[in-house]
């Protein structure tokens, strides 16, 4: 991260880091099923082998709820690589998807 | 509007179950408090005090009520809002240490995330249903919900995932209050109030005259009767309260009992007893004439009994007050200093008058005095219009006379001419009325006091002229003469010149009597001179008559003798 400055770097790193993403699921609901299966389909077209996707049902966690500041669900956080983003909704936007990953 | 009540929860059919907020006066005005297991809006202007009214239903209901509460704050942090209610003597983290409060800051921000398709909020909805069930609670604050549009872009999802919350915190069973900010011709910016229909309380900070007054309104509460006018309400150390001042009658219990003016003379113009106990007096009159003097006199009287007094200056300091009266041998100090004289001195300007009159019904309340004197109310008018004060000095008037607390309020009345009219129109309310008005002759002016109304008693006619001594107050009689109503030096003149009289003519009387007896002595001594020369002529005629009777008694004899001598021959 040290040579962001350099563009090309940034690619280079890019294709290289590792990618921590949680998702907050709410059970079998409609949206929380289309979020997963986007999800998942951008991960394995994009990020194969180097990211780790936790998968999160905050109905068996509520607890968890205060301290992620759920409110909308699904929600998708990238943890890493910095910074954090939060994404809500069933992640059919693809385009934007990406681009809020970093990977567009 | 609580006899209704009364009769609602006796009333064998529909009863609405009512949560009591715990705040002063609310409950009074909603007939036993906001709609129980329902969601209750509460809209207002930014700043009008929506988040505080929350605060105190969550925390009066965790202390008062034993009914834990969650409050859902989308707006401050935990620690903000802790800090901030502070200072009304909440301590919010030691409740959340008990397990009666749950705060729970809902942070939402546009900038940090992305909407990338459909979703829900089944987070808030777990997240507070969570809450809810792991301390027990009953209540739940949501500080304002309207956040969420705010941070949320998809408003077909959130107004139908609002909609969802309502209905789902009614199953909860939990008593809700929503915050909404006050929008442009409507209640609420999101139009929360179509969403909230069973009750909705409008809070209001308006500013007249540089004068503000908040303000409260029930605009609609589904299922019950409520008070419907706008209420005043305070916010200060002890929280949030609302004066339901309206919703008292005209019932409340008189008492027959008389109390002492202070002045001896002025309790025998009214029946020889002074006012009586729970009543209203006036004492009105121009500058200077002594209503203070009167208004303290009483103050002092009541102290004197070892009853409680409340004095509302208007226009003096404290030690303004006890130091004039120290003058006229009040010491008012030393009542003062054993707490049962309590001044509470504060500009008209200070509030407004609606303030003004939270404010003496928190001390009344806090304090129960038997006397309240508010001095004067004329200073009031600065602050709101003649009809204003004297609907605030009704609803004070009853307030306190609920109470049997005794008030007097002076007026200054500005015009000699008008003063009958004047006194901030509450010359009808009030129970007794003392007029002290200047009387100008011959260069000077003296004060004259006249009982204008005293309802109830006997009362004197008579106008007494009202001095004020180094040793108090002191009423007296006036000078009816051939010149009229003589007061001050031509009172005195006129005593002088009288006793001058006395004196002269007693003068003369007795001169008259020493003439009297001279002639007397003159007289009797002629009396016996002639007595004495009317015993000698008396002698003189006695002694005639002897020697005549004599002379005739001898002839007699010698006649009958010479008679005899002639027979014998």
């Amino acid at each position: 991260m040290s040579e962001q400055s350099e563009s090309w770097d940034d690619e280079l790193d890019a294709a290289n880091e590792l990618y921590v993403l949680r998702l907050f699921i709410t059970g079998v609901s409609v949206n929380s099923v289309r979020a997963l299966t986007n999800i998942k389909h951008i991960c394995e077209t994009r990020l194969a082998g180097r990211y780790s996707l936790e998968i999160i049902d905050v109905h068996q966690q509520k607890e968890l709820a205060e301290e992620a500041q759920l409110v909308a669900l699904p929600m998708l956080i990238k943890e890493l690589p910095l910074p954090v983003r939060r994404l809500i909704g069933d992640m059919s936007d693809t385009k934007l998807v990406l681009t809020v990953l970093g990977l567009s | 509007m609580n006899q209704e009540t009364g009769k609602n929860t006796d009333a064998p059919l529909t009863i609405l179950p009512k949560s009591p907020t715990g705040v002063t006066g609310l409950d009074e005005i909603t007939g036993g408090g906001i709609p129980k297991g329902r969601p209750t809006l509460v809209c207002g202007a930014a700043g009008c005090g929506k988040t505080l009214l929350s605060v105190e239903f969550i925390v009066r209901g965790a202390l008062d009520y034993g009914e834990p509460g969650v409050f859902m704050a989308f707006e401050e942090k935990s620690d903000e809002l802790t800090t901030n209610v502070a200072s009304l003597g909440f301590d919010l983290a030691d409740l959340q240490a008990r397990k009666l409060l749950k705060i729970d800051h809902v942070h939402i921000d546009r900038s940090e995330i992305e909407e990338t398709g459909e979703y829900d909020l089944e987070g808030l909805f777990i997240r507070l249903g969570y809450a809810i069930d792991s301390i027990g609670a009953k209540r739940v604050v949501l500080d304002t919900i309207e956040n969420l549009f705010a941070g949320l872009s998809n408003m077909a999802v959130l107004r139908a995932e609002l909609r969802r919350l309502f209905t789902w915190l009614k199953d909860k069973g939990v008593t809700t209050i929503i915050t909404g900010e006050k929008g442009d011709g409507s209640l609420t910016r999101q139009g929360l109030e179509e969403y909230v229909s069973d009750c909705v309380i409008l809070l209001e900070h308006r500013v007249s005259n540089q004068i503000s007054t908040r303000l409260l309104r029930i605009v609609k509460y589904r299922g019950s009767t409520h008070g419907t006018n706008e209420y005043p309400f305070l916010i200060d150390e002890d929280g949030i309260s609302v004066l339901p001042v309206t919703s008292l009658t005209l019932d409340h219990p008189v008492s027959s009992e008389r109390i002492s003016s202070g002045i001896p003379s002025l309790d025998k113009m009214l029946d020889n007893k002074g006012y009586f106990r729970g009543s209203s007096l006036l004492v009105s009159g121009t500058a200077g004439t002594g209503k203070s003097s009167i208004a303290s006199t009483f103050a002092y009287a009541t102290c004197l009994r070892g009853e409680r007094c409340l004095y509302f200056a208007f226009e003096e300091s404290p030690q303004q007050i006890v130091r004039n009266m120290g003058s006229i041998g009040l010491d008012l100090q030393q009542f003062v200093n054993n707490g049962l004289l309590q001044f509470h001195a504060a500009r008209p300007t200070l509030n407004g008058l609606e303030m003004h009159l939270v404010a003496i019904y928190k001390l009344v309340n806090a304090l129960k005095p038997s006397v309240v004197i508010l001095d004067p109310i004329t200073n009031l008018i600065t602050v709101g219009s003649v009809s204003e004060v004297k609907s605030m000095l009704i609803r004070l008037i009853d307030f306190l006379q609920s109470q049997q607390v005794t008030v007097m309020f002076t007026a200054l009345t500005l015009n000699n001419i008008v003063n009958e009219q004047t006194d901030e129109g509450v010359s009808s309310l009030v129970d007794a009325w003392l007029l002290v008005r200047d009387i100008e002759s011959n260069g000077e002016r003296n004060r004259g006091l006249y009982v204008m109304k005293s309802r109830g008693m006997k009362h004197s006619n008579q106008v007494r002229e009202f001095v004020i001594t180094d040793n108090g107050l002191e009423l007296i009689d006036v000078y009816l003469g051939a010149e009229g109503v003589l007061t001050g030096s031509a009172r005195i003149a006129q005593q002088l010149q009288e006793a001058t009289g006395v004196a002269l003519r007693d003068h003369a009387v007795s001169r008259k009597d020493r003439e009297i007896e001279r002639k007397r002595t003159v007289l009797e001594s002629k009396i016996a001179s002639l007595q004495e020369e009317f015993e000698s002529v008396q002698d003189e005629l006695n002694k005639t008559y002897v020697e005549d009777d004599l002379r005739k008694e001898i002839m007699e004899k010698n006649r009958e003798q010479m008679t005899r001598s002639r027979h014998d021959d």
